[in-house]
């Protein structure tokens, strides 16, 4: 019957009180562990979330604390959604997140493609690509200024050499035509090889025997193509994407670096925008409404676009 | 894989792969190569036209990094001869070196902020992300959604308050302020991933050792931990990498005493606009510990930068 330790052990405690104590000491515990976590997070991120929702209906201002705060309702709000100024901010982001999406899915998909070929020392290759992602893009966004620059630098030198125009003849970040494209290509160089990794992940995650199948029944490249290796990344392809939206409609460091917002204010973001509301001039209030919308803005897409992708992977 | 396979990609096929893949590779290194050149250029060889391949190496760069400099009359030159290395490339340009730069001291705040908030946010993240896959806490899926949702505000509107909260409380510009603050938002990512990785470890390990006589916190620090070693080193990297390349609140919330290195580097100036050299020095011994980092993470890389969302 019963020859191990354990086994009398457990025998001679009677169950109801086993149970309790063990229930009791792991429900302690968890909270334990739960706890500081929860409570930083209260503190540094709801608290202050609540402080700028309660922020945005006054007219208070950051740089004179002694001036009475009024409560202003709704003003903030009706001034920020009629601002026109505002809605050029957002068109700049959209331009910005739709044409470094469309890169950095184009490039990403394709590299993973071609990696996925399994030449020999792609996994050096894939590390190399994967470098520019971890750097601290203020850093190098700073320094691809200089790279930009219309005569010594080497972006304009490597256009020149390719297509035969005249490197001085024009300037990246100063041109309001060209500006708007300069951060678009610093981001896809970044960030292509984020999408790349997931693309990666997903056609790796394709079992051969598909292909197999297909192949015994005669279909042909392109059909298996589209048929079995796009449907099948498609889910990954789309939470790289969620991913880069969400970064990139926060996008702040990288083209502050670069342009400042500039020319006039054609690279000038929402996050770029916002800065200047809330710590150049000091509309504390005005911001505080102005960062609950973007907040509202990216959580309501993302809860949209992440049921789309659930969608998707059930499918 | 063994044998013959109908999806082996032809010899033909992976030679082009290979060279369309080692063209971009070289192609999207060429700004990193051109920091490492720039760093070792003279001011006069890093604006030359055509951009110089080849150059004569100096290290002026990194001295003019490391360095304040003062102009001096000749005849006080030539009364203090240079003593050291550094003071002779100084002395090329008329100069004479007073004192270090701030570059030290920002790249002490950025290795003690990084490293301290690493510390805490594993810590608080082992912890919790233990009780999230072992226990039934209460609500637990509205917690952990609550946790990685707060990676969705733009780090401009969540400074808004934390400058005024951090104002009132007397912890701006302070290693402890930006230490608290990177905890908080490296949390997300610290819970996720651990978590992700811990729920990879059987339970029944635990569980024997339960059995065994152990405590519930002894089989977690005894069992649970050694296990998931390699997952909370990662983790960790992540967390610093994070921390080290941070830009907009340090450069909202810091100014002096506690600002970091990538909101200075940015604003090295030499005579008569950017020091580019010296900025490519900074840049380099900035960048290059990330670069080794990423190269020993690799393996765990996708991991990381989707939260643990995409596992290989």
């Amino acid at each position: 019957m019963s020859n191990t330790a354990m086994d009398r052990v457990a025998e001679a405690t009677p169950p109801k009180v086993a149970r309790r104590i063990r229930g009791l000491s792991d429900r302690v515990i968890a909270w334990i562990f739960v706890a500081p976590t929860i409570a930083l997070l209260l503190a540094i991120n709801i608290f202050p979330l609540l402080w700028t929702v309660w922020l945005s209906f006054t007219n208070y201002r950051a740089n004179r604390p002694n001036l009475p705060v009024q409560w202003i309702g709704l003003r903030n709000y009706e001034r920020i959604l009629s601002d026109a100024d505002i809605w050029a901010t957002m068109q700049a982001t959209a331009h910005f997140l739709f044409w470094t999406l469309f890169f950095q899915v184009v490039l990403g998909f394709a590299l993973a493609w071609l990696i996925n070929r399994k030449f020999k020392g792609n996994d050096l290759w894939t590390t190399i690509i994967v470098l520019p992602m971890m750097l601290s893009p203020a850093v190098v966004g700073n320094f691809w200024t200089f790279l930009y620059q219309p005569q010594i630098g080497l972006f304009n030198y490597g256009i020149a050499f390719l297509t035969g125009v005249d490197p001085t003849s024009f300037s990246m970040i100063g041109d309001v035509a060209l500006a708007p494209w300069s951060i678009v290509i610093v981001d896809t160089w970044m960030w292509t090889p984020f999408v790349m990794l997931i693309c990666l992940a997903g056609l790796r995650s394709i079992p051969d025997y598909i292909y197999e199948a297909a192949e015994c029944d005669r279909a042909s490249n392109w059909r298996q193509f589209w048929t079995i290796t796009v449907p099948m990344v498609l889910p990954f392809l789309m939470l790289a994407v969620l991913f880069r939206g969400i970064e990139n409609f926060k996008m702040f460091d990288l083209v502050v670096q670069l342009t400042g917002g500039g020319p006039g204010s054609i690279t000038e973001l929402t996050s770029i925008n916002l800065k200047r509301e809330a710590f150049e001039k000091w509309r504390t209030g005005y911001s505080s409404a102005y960062a609950i919308i973007l907040f509202v803005t990216v959580f309501g897409l993302a809860s949209i676009y992440v049921k789309a992708l659930n969608k998707v992977k059930d499918r | 894989m063994s044998g013959y396979s109908i999806t082996e990609p032809s010899p033909r096929q992976k030679w082009i792969a290979g060279v369309l893949v080692i063209g971009y590779a070289l192609v999207t290194l060429m700004p990193l190569l051109w920091i490492l050149a720039t760093g070792f250029k003279s001011s006069s060889d890093a604006i030359a036209y055509p951009p110089k391949v080849t150059f004569d190496l100096t290290l002026e760069g990194y001295v003019n990094l490391f360095t304040t400099q003062t102009r001096q009359t000749p005849e006080y030159l030539a009364e203090h001869p240079p003593q050291t290395w550094y003071e002779e490339i100084v002395r090329d340009k008329g100069m004479v070196i007073a004192g270090p730069s701030r570059f030290g001291e920002r790249f002490l705040n950025s290795t003690i902020i990084g490293f301290g908030s690493t510390f805490l946010s594993v810590f608080l993240g082992t912890l919790a992300a233990y009780a999230f896959s072992r226990f039934r806490v209460p609500i637990k899926d509205d917690l952990l959604f609550f946790i990685l949702s707060t990676r969705m505000m733009p780090p401009i509107a969540v400074a808004i308050p934390i400058f005024l909260m951090f104002r009132s409380v007397g912890l701006s510009d302070t290693h402890t302020g930006m230490i608290l603050l990177y905890t908080a938002v490296n949390l997300s990512l610290s819970v996720w991933l651990l978590k992700g990785f811990i729920d990879e470890i059987p339970r029944e390990y635990e569980e024997a050792a339960l059995i065994d006589g152990y405590t519930r916190f002894q089989a977690f620090y005894k069992v649970v931990l050694p296990q998931a070693a390699t997952g909370i080193a990662s983790t960790a990297i992540f967390c610093l990498i994070f921390a080290w390349n941070e830009y907009a609140f340090a450069v909202l919330l810091t100014s002096g005493t506690a600002q970091t290195a990538p909101p200075f580097i940015p604003t090295i100036i030499g005579v008569g606009g950017q020091d580019w050299p010296a900025v490519a020095a900074g840049a380099t011994i900035f960048l290059v510990p990330v670069m080794v980092f990423t190269i020993l993470l690799r393996r765990h890389l996708l991991r990381g930068i989707t939260f643990g969302a995409v596992r290989k």
